[in-house]
This record gives structure tokens, sequence and C-alpha cells, in this order.
């Protein structure tokens, strides 16, 4: 299984799957930040848009669907919603309009987390707060290799999420459970190597953490970018849309920067745990990879990319959104 | 969300560089105060920041495995290499 929406991409756009084996099967696991950001963030935020803050966040996410609405849903209904490409243009933008306010929907994994947690300590304007709604990636791979029923043999981990967090971060996880681990890049060569790590792991019965990305990821990572997340924000359980609530996988600004916190300024209470896909729709499932987007009945049918019914088909991380791209119509996995 | 692209710094000035990503592609205000950058560095630029160095020696000797298995196949080696013009991202 592989953990990262860029990953599903390569492998799909690529063909990867069918150059495998018929016995060995890559499954798509929890890694597209938008499909897994819970229903009530994006309540909360469409609600704030509607009460006049404007909502900076990135295009993907104004796309998707909270219990009612997406972003852009209630931007047409009046509320204000603006898609910027990095925190610092949300900095830009609500230090050149100090009239009005704005709140930063901070979705993503570990990748995306240190920039934020960069500008929240520069100083942003007293105009801007972030709703933050980051996952880390670490504790969920603990979660999936530990469940029976998703019976994972090996995972091809996230290479740009671990360049921030480093090898390391993991080996806890891989201690409680030690399943083969290959720390992967994103050419379709970097794929087809870390298949070969892990199955040869498998093969030789030595489950170990083995890097392929060895251009980019180290077992320290990025130690700069660490300290910096960690000074401003602090780890917190996490829910995770679709699957389930991950402990120290969620994450909170601290006290010191209050401030900048959206939660807090606008009273906004935590409402984890429900579930809000709609009826029928598979999802949940297909963000676990306990199913391939063809197996739910509204794929390609009520559900396509230009009518998107859930996150899996909004997000271009999505599976569902990257096996509609590219017309797979069957489900290809080799066991049940 | 995680998409980083690989680039050159050619020049920094305080947190900001201007990283080459190659065939023309040039871009100012990559932020740089997450890495310790110098000009001449390959980064891996996600969302406006530069989030980790790119190591060039580790990035070389991915790129030979790829010739290695290029050179295993049949047929039109020319053709493969078009397909992987630009290199390894």
């Amino acid at each position: 299984m592989h953990v990262c929406g860029s990953h599903e991409w390569t492998i799909t756009h690529f063909g990867i799957r069918t150059l495998l084996p018929l016995n060995v099967e890559v499954r798509a696991g929890p890694g597209c930040p938008v499909c897994v950001t819970p229903a009530a963030d994006i309540d909360s935020v469409t609600r704030l848009s509607l009460q006049g803050k404007t909502i900076l966040t990135y295009g993907d996410m104004s796309r998707a669907k909270g219990s009612d609405m997406s972003l852009f849903e209630a931007k047409a209904a009046g509320g204000e919603v603006q898609v910027v490409y990095s925190v610092h243009d949300a900095v830009q933008i609500a230090e050149s309009n100090p009239q009005r306010e704005f709140v930063f929907f901070a979705v993503g994994f570990e990748t995306t987390a240190p920039p934020t947690a960069y500008e929240i300590i520069k100083g942003p304007p007293r105009n801007l707060t972030f709703l933050v709604s980051y996952r880390y990636v670490p504790p969920a791979v603990g979660v999936v290799a530990s469940s029976p029923e998703l019976a994972v043999d090996g995972f091809i981990n996230a290479g740009h999420a671990a360049t921030i967090t480093g090898m390391k971060a993991y080996q806890p996880y891989f201690e409680k459970t030690p399943k083969p681990m290959a720390f992967a890049g994103f050419e379709p060569i970097d794929i087809l190597i870390s298949v070969t790590m892990l199955l040869k792991q498998i093969v030789d019965n030595e489950p170990k953490m083995e890097n392929e990305y060895t251009r980019a990821v180290t077992w320290e990572g990025n130690v700069r970018a660490q300290e910096t997340m960690d000074k401003v924000f602090e780890r917190v359980d996490g829910y995770w849309r679709g699957v389930a609530t991950i402990p120290e996988s969620g994450f909170r600004i601290r006290e010191e920067f209050v401030d900048s916190d959206a939660r807090v300024r606008y009273g906004l209470k935590e409402t984890p745990g429900a579930e809000q896909f709609v009826p029928e729709a598979r999802c949940g499932e297909v963000i676990l990879g306990k199913i391939d987007p063809p197996e739910c009945p509204l794929y390609m049918k009520a559900c396509t990319p230009a009518s998107p019914k859930g996150p899996t088909m909004v997000s271009a991380e999505g599976t569902c959104k990257i096996w509609a791209e590219h017309k797979v119509l069957a489900a290809m996995r080799c066991r049940t | 969300m995680c998409l980083a692209y690989p680039g050159k710094v050619i020049a920094i000035e305080g947190d900001f560089a201007r990283v080459d990503f190659g065939e023309g592609t040039i871009r100012d205000g990559v932020n740089v105060s997450l890495v310790a950058a110098q000009i001449g560095n390959y980064v891996l630029v996600h969302a406006g920041y530069a989030i980790q160095l790119v190591n060039q020696a580790e990035a070389l000797k991915t790129l030979k495995y790829w010739r290695e298995i290029l050179e295993s196949l049949p047929g039109d080696r020319a053709s493969y290499e078009r397909e992987v013009r630009g290199g390894l991202t």
C-alpha cells in the first residue's frame, strides 16, 4: 500500500499496476489531505465565509463538500472565498486588504505545515487567522499497518512528507508492527524500485525501513522544518474523514500563538467523529484502500470529476479522481 | 498537496531565492528559510517553499539505475530517452 496521492497519480498514469505480476497488488491508502479533512472543519469555514470572513485556501479544498456544502458553493451563496497557491500569498493578500478579515484554511500533511508555522512565527497581520486542519502521516501508517482487516504486506511511504519528518518518525510504528517499508520518490522508476525493495523484504521475511528516495529523504529529515513546526503546533488527536480518530496525528496552534488561531478567535466548536459522505458513496472505504473506486456504486455514474459527490472525486490526489481521469473503469485487485 | 518540484537555486536574497526549474521556467520569491540552501544547490519546492535540499550524488545514482534498465530493454533506446527528457524530478 502507498499513502500518497502523488504516488497514486504516478502509478495510474504510467500504468504501473499493469506491469506488475498478477500476484502483486498496489493499493492506495489514506494519502489525500483534502479527502481526509473532516467535514466539520469544512462546515466551519463555509459558515465563516457566509458570515463575511474571506476564506483563503488551495483550489482542491474549495470544491470538497462538508456535511452540507463546499467552499465554492458557499461562494455561490454569497460567501467570500479566494484560492491561493501558498500561505505566503495568504499573508500578502491580508496585508494589502487591512479592512477585511481573512481565515487561511490550513490543510495538508507535514509537508505543508512548516511553511505555515514559519509565517505564524514571523507574525502575520492581525486580520489573518489560521484554521489548522493538518494531519501527520506516520501515526496513520501505524494504524493501517496494525489493521488485520486491511492485511497490508508492506508500505510505499510518502517521499515528500518524509523529507520533513525523516524516516525516524516512522520507527516507533515500525517497531510496534514491523511491516516492510520503502520511502519512495515520484518517478515511475522510483515506484518500481520501491516495489522491488518491498518484495525482497517480504520474500526474505526481513521487514525493514528502506530508503529508495535517497536524493531527498534522510533518517533525520529536515530538522529546521521540524523545529519550526513544533514551535508553533502541538500534536493532538486528529480525525481522518472516513477513517478514524488517530492519536497524535492532528495539529493545534500552541498557546503562545493563540492570536493566530481561527478556532479561538471565532469560538469554533470541534465536532469530530461525524461521518458525512452522501448516501451509498463508499469514499471512506476508498480512502482506506478497502475497495477500488469502481466498486463504489456511484463511481462514474452519479459521481464524476465534473460532478463529484465525495472528496475522493474532488481532489487531484483523490483515488477516484485519478482513476476517473485515466478512464479506469474496473477494479484492479488480484485478491479480495 | 505534497507535490514538490526540484529546481536549482540561482540567486538568494534574505529568505527568498530565484529558482530555475529547467526548460525556461524560473521562479522568483521561493522561500528558502526552511533549508540551508546556497547558490547552485538543488532544492525541492512545495507551494512556494523549499522543503529539502536534493542530494545530487544520490540523484545521479538513481539516474544510473534508470539507464541500466533502459539498456536492458529491447528496441529503440532513443525513444525511451525522449520519454524521460528532463530527467528525474
